[in-house]
């Protein structure tokens, strides 16, 4: 008997366990609901306690019993518990004050394996994929998802069948052939294949992480939220700043926060969510910026193709979780993207994606809005690992013409390189200067 | 107008089964005055109680998002084909 089963996030109705994310009564999403009393019970019984978490091995399964694994599982794969550190000099860029020494970067940039928070909820779905017999597993994605469903597969043994966009960057699409999985590119954008999967998921007996097993996958985003909490001494942060796509990450870190008050393993506190898009693909801050409960949905049109969903499926609860939480929107556009890239990357030393890009810009917006405060504790949720999306950065960093391995070469090399400034990291906090005003 | 009309699996046991079907509709109101009396068990799962299509419920006219071809007031053409799918999530 398991201690959680599938629910419908509208009417209610329980589901028990199996391989299915609507429901047929009112064709709402279902999501995991569990036994919180069975849990209480645990930690009274000190099985469950910050002791005995923090004594576990150092990865997302030291939080099993608030994911839906089945009964029996054992991981193969070390994934999560990524590092949660202080980010005095990027703060000291974001606020404008030298004083902000609060902000943090949870850098799932180094998630293994296969460096993006996607492999936390793909390890979850694959774990119930087995448990429910399948023997081939699908996912549409933007890229990630692919890189991590094709990863994982082959670490258990799965067949893979993956659905990109075409216009995939190629690391992305590399990064998924590797593991031996089947890519299918399709001539459309990322919601014309999410509507194509779930017609094909109609038909075969496939393991769709992000269709039929999406109430499983979309719980291993929570451990983010965990490790947040844990990292920082099993205390909440005020602020939450992070990129959404199809809006599911920012609703299960804030469950992942509820789930801990309510079993006493953190005090219960009012964290504020602020969501980051980008301009070209802005569905959900659209939405929350002008008010409106719903998704108008869009076409795409952003270098930050991981998060290029026109239609996002939980939008709708995205929304509910930041104006509930007195948080906020924004969304930036691709040239900011790509300056707040190789702004965290000197100031910090994280390459990420332009997913992470989107969320440092919006995180400086929000300060410039006084809506972080320098004081505040602020989480920047940095989801992706640059390596995957180099093509953005094309043409910033022409190669030199190399010069001869003289000391008297690189003396005048020197000299004329320091006469015109052209050192890369001095050029772009020039420019953040200009734009800041200083 | 002639269209035809595809239901996802999940709903079609409010249509004995039915998965495909022809028929004659002006718009999607139109479309959903067709179902609803053909198949009365339908109706709860496509429109909330004021009448409203479901959140969740995805309409689509020839793989465009109706929502992009006007909403509701888009006037179907002879041979569309419509697709009611499920909001999915991504990735």
């Amino acid at each position: 008997m398991s201690h959680y089963e599938l629910r419908c996030r509208e009417c209610g109705r329980t589901w028990g366990n199996q391989p299915r994310s609507i429901c047929e009564d009112c064709f709402s999403p279902l999501e995991v609901a569990y036994d919180y009393d069975a849990l209480r019970a645990q930690v009274s019984s000190g099985t469950l306690t910050r002791e005995c978490i923090s004594q576990r091995q150092p990865n997302m399964w030291r939080y099993s019993e608030l994911l839906p694994l089945p009964h029996g599982f054992t991981p193969r794969l070390p994934v999560g518990f990524t590092p949660l550190f202080q980010a005095p000099h990027l703060a000291e860029r974001l606020s404008g004050t030298a004083a902000a020494g609060n902000v943090y970067i949870k850098n799932d940039a180094v998630c293994l394996p296969t460096l993006s928070f996607k492999d936390r909820v793909v390890a979850v779905a694959l774990s119930q994929a087995r448990a429910f017999g399948f023997d081939t597993v699908s996912c549409s994605s933007t890229g990630n998802l692919a890189n991590a469903v094709a990863a994982h597969a082959a670490r258990e043994g799965l067949k893979a069948w993956i659905f990109i966009p075409s216009d995939l960057e190629p690391a992305k699409i590399l990064g998924t052939n590797v593991f031996g999985a089947k890519v299918v590119r399709i001539a459309g954008n990322y919601d014309q294949v999410n509507r194509l999967c779930s017609q094909i998921a109609d038909e075969h007996h496939w393991g769709f992480v992000n269709v039929n097993l999406r109430p499983y996958y979309s719980e291993g985003s929570k451990s983010v939220g965990f490790e947040i909490a844990e990292q920082l001494g099993w205390r909440l942060p005020d602020n939450v700043v992070c990129p959404m796509a199809g809006g599911s990450l920012i609703t299960k870190i804030k469950k992942a926060f509820d789930e801990l008050i309510k079993l006493g393993l953190v005090e219960g506190k009012e964290v504020k969510f602020f969501g980051a898009q980008a301009t070209g693909c802005s569905p959900i801050s659209t939405a929350v910026k002008t008010g409106s409960s719903e998704i108008e949905p869009q076409k795409p049109n952003t270098i930050a193709r991981s998060l290029a969903i026109g239609n996002p499926a939980d939008g709708h609860y995205a929304i509910k979780t930041i104006k509930g939480s007195g948080g906020w929107s924004e969304d930036v556009s691709d040239p900011e993207v790509i300056d707040s890239i190789r702004l965290l990357a000197e100031t910090e030393g994280i390459f990420t994606e332009t997913a992470g890009g989107v969320t440092v810009g919006t995180a400086r917006k929000l300060f410039h809005q006084d809506r972080i405060l320098p004081e505040e504790t602020t989480v920047l949720c940095i989801t992706g690992n640059g390596l995957k999306t180099t093509d953005v950065l094309a043409g910033l960093y022409p190669a030199e013409r190399p010069i001869a391995p003289k000391l008297t070469e690189f003396e005048t090399y020197l000299q004329r390189t320091l006469d015109v400034a052209e050192v890369p990291g001095v050029i772009a906090a020039a420019e953040e200067e200009v734009r800041l005003g200083a | 107008m002639p269209i035809t009309v595809q239901i996802p699996t999940p709903l079609r046991r409010h249509t004995d089964g039915v998965g495909f079907l022809t028929c004659t509709a002006s718009n999607l109101m139109d479309l959903f005055a067709v179902l609803d009396e053909k198949f009365p068990a339908l109706k709860p799962h496509l429109r909330d109680d004021q009448g409203q299509i479901r959140r969740f419920l995805n309409v689509y006219v020839n793989e465009e998002d109706i929502r992009f071809l006007g909403g509701p007031a888009y006037a179907f053409q002879e041979g569309d084909e419509v697709l009611l799918v499920p909001s999915i999530a991504g990735g």
